[in-house]
């Protein structure tokens, strides 16, 4: 049986991990080398690498960075952020990326799902969702541009496109609860799970030992992602993976 | 040194780090001369089957490979090259392999509760106790993959459970074939390269 992921996300800017609390106040905890090889021996299962400024300058920048962490860690690793076209994707799974994340860009041009997921298979083509509840029109709306554009898609639909166009994973954080610690947005991922059979990571509000259980045991998600709590060692790896075997969660 | 079999199909840089890492070196080449004179040759993989024989043909590849395998050459393929191994694929259509293991290769079904492909983490179950490679039992590793070796049990060292069970390891002699991917199993995929490098030092030994 496949075992659920536990994925810390890097948020990098200029060189450095940076964690953004719903999105702005950056806050500086290290390199990213030293941070990802740590991860994986604490037992992290995968890690994603967010480049959070994305100019052009810096996506050379991010492949550099991929370049020296897979010589060094050798586990999955995701990166996303200002990725706009198949050359792109190229550029980072040449330079040791397993799978690449779409956010924006999928919005504006979903093609770039298809293309991708043609030239590199569905595997490597990770669609990132940010959603937040619009109480007005009782469903899930898409936001895009690091959270700060509202769209006029609904999640859910957008996810069932993402899949027919071939996405292979499906990383959706809930910005109502991003940064907050309340724990993950569960309903949302109980209906993305009654929509969609690929993959999907779970981001936004993990606080405590609690929040993974709950995801895991009350919705299908995969894998669960979190920054601060891991960054700053509220809880480490191997607490999480206790209390989910604890719960009888597989885990590696 | 070791040869990774150069077929242009997918990302031979990661196993390479993952070489240079154990300090293990390796030259990426499509010179059958070269691959004789390796201590060992890898044979990556990712893609579709067909393509990937297609490929092997196209650089007049694949009775070289039959040859050195038969020859006693250690040799190891991982993911798709795994599969390349067996004696059919039935990847679009039906597709002859190397032939140097018993067995095709299936799509894994998708109406038994799991998702297809499989992606992720999963825990190998030891099935043949004395082998080299005995190290992997109850541990976790990568797979990415949408078809499985459907093979005589002789051939598997390893498997694990998705939906149906999935040889993992396979091995006949010398040649080997993985269906995760070593290089991106943590210390455990590395420690699986490692026995296999201990392997070609032995058959080295033996033939000396």
């Amino acid at each position: 049986m496949l075992a659920k992921r536990l994925i810390p996300c890097l948020d990098v800017a200029d060189g450095r991990v940076k964690k953004g609390v719903n999105f702005v106040d950056l806050t500086d905890v290290g390199d990213p080398i030293e941070i990802a090889a740590a991860y994986q021996q604490q037992g992290a299962d995968e890690l994603v690498f967010l480049d959070i400024t994305a100019t052009n300058e810096h996506r050379k920048t991010m492949a550099d960075l991929v370049e020296r962490v897979s010589r060094q860690v050798f586990m999955p690793l995701t990166i996303g952020g200002g990725i706009q076209s198949v050359a792109d994707m190229q550029r980072l799974l040449r330079a040791g990326a397993d799978k690449t994340a779409i956010n924006s860009a999928a919005v504006a041009h979903p093609e770039l799902i298809s293309a991708g997921a043609q030239k590199f298979g569905n595997q490597c083509i990770v669609v990132a969702i940010d959603t937040a509840w619009d109480e007005q029109q009782q469903r899930y709306r898409v936001y895009t541009h690091g959270g700060q554009q509202a769209t006029d898609l609904d999640a859910l639909t957008w996810a069932q496109r993402c899949v027919e166009l071939g996405a292979g994973e499906l990383l959706v954080t809930s910005m109502d609860r991003d940064g907050t610690k309340r724990g993950f947005d569960d309903r949302l991922y109980q209906a993305l799970g009654r929509v969609v059979n690929v993959p999907i990571i779970a981001s936004g509000g993990a606080g405590k030992l609690a929040d993974f259980t709950d995801v895991f045991t009350q919705t299908p998600v995969d894998g669960a992602l979190a920054a601060s709590v891991f960054h700053y060692g509220e809880l480490t790896i191997s607490d999480v993976k206790q209390a989910l075997r604890t719960e009888g969660v597989p885990v590696r | 040194m070791f040869a990774i079999v150069d077929y242009d199909t997918g990302n031979t840089l990661n196993l390479q780090k993952a070489l240079a890492y154990l300090n293990v070196p390796t030259t990426l080449t499509a010179d059958p001369a070269v691959l004789a004179n390796a201590d060992a040759v890898l044979l990556p993989g990712v893609g579709a089957f067909g393509a990937a024989m297609a490929a092997l043909e196209q650089r007049q590849l694949v009775q070289p490979l039959q040859a050195l395998a038969r020859s006693g050459k250690p040799m190891l393929g991982i993911c798709l090259g795994m599969q390349l191994l067996f004696e059919t694929g039935l990847e679009y259509g039906q597709h002859a392999g190397l032939g140097l293991l018993q067995g095709r290769v299936v799509p894994l079904p998708t109406d038994r509760g799991v998702k297809v492909p499989q992606m992720g983490w999963n825990q190998n179950q030891l099935q043949r106790v004395n082998s080299p490679f005995a190290a992997i039992d109850q541990q976790y590793t990568y797979f990415v993959h949408s078809f499985y070796a459907d093979c005589p049990a002789e051939e598997v060292v390893a498997s694990v459970h998705h939906g149906v069970a999935v040889p993992s390891i396979v091995q006949r002699g010398n040649v080997v074939g993985m269906q995760f991917h070593p290089e991106k199993s943590g210390r455990v995929g590395l420690a699986q390269l490692e026995s296999f490098r201990k392997m070609v030092v032995t058959n080295d030994a033996s033939s000396n």
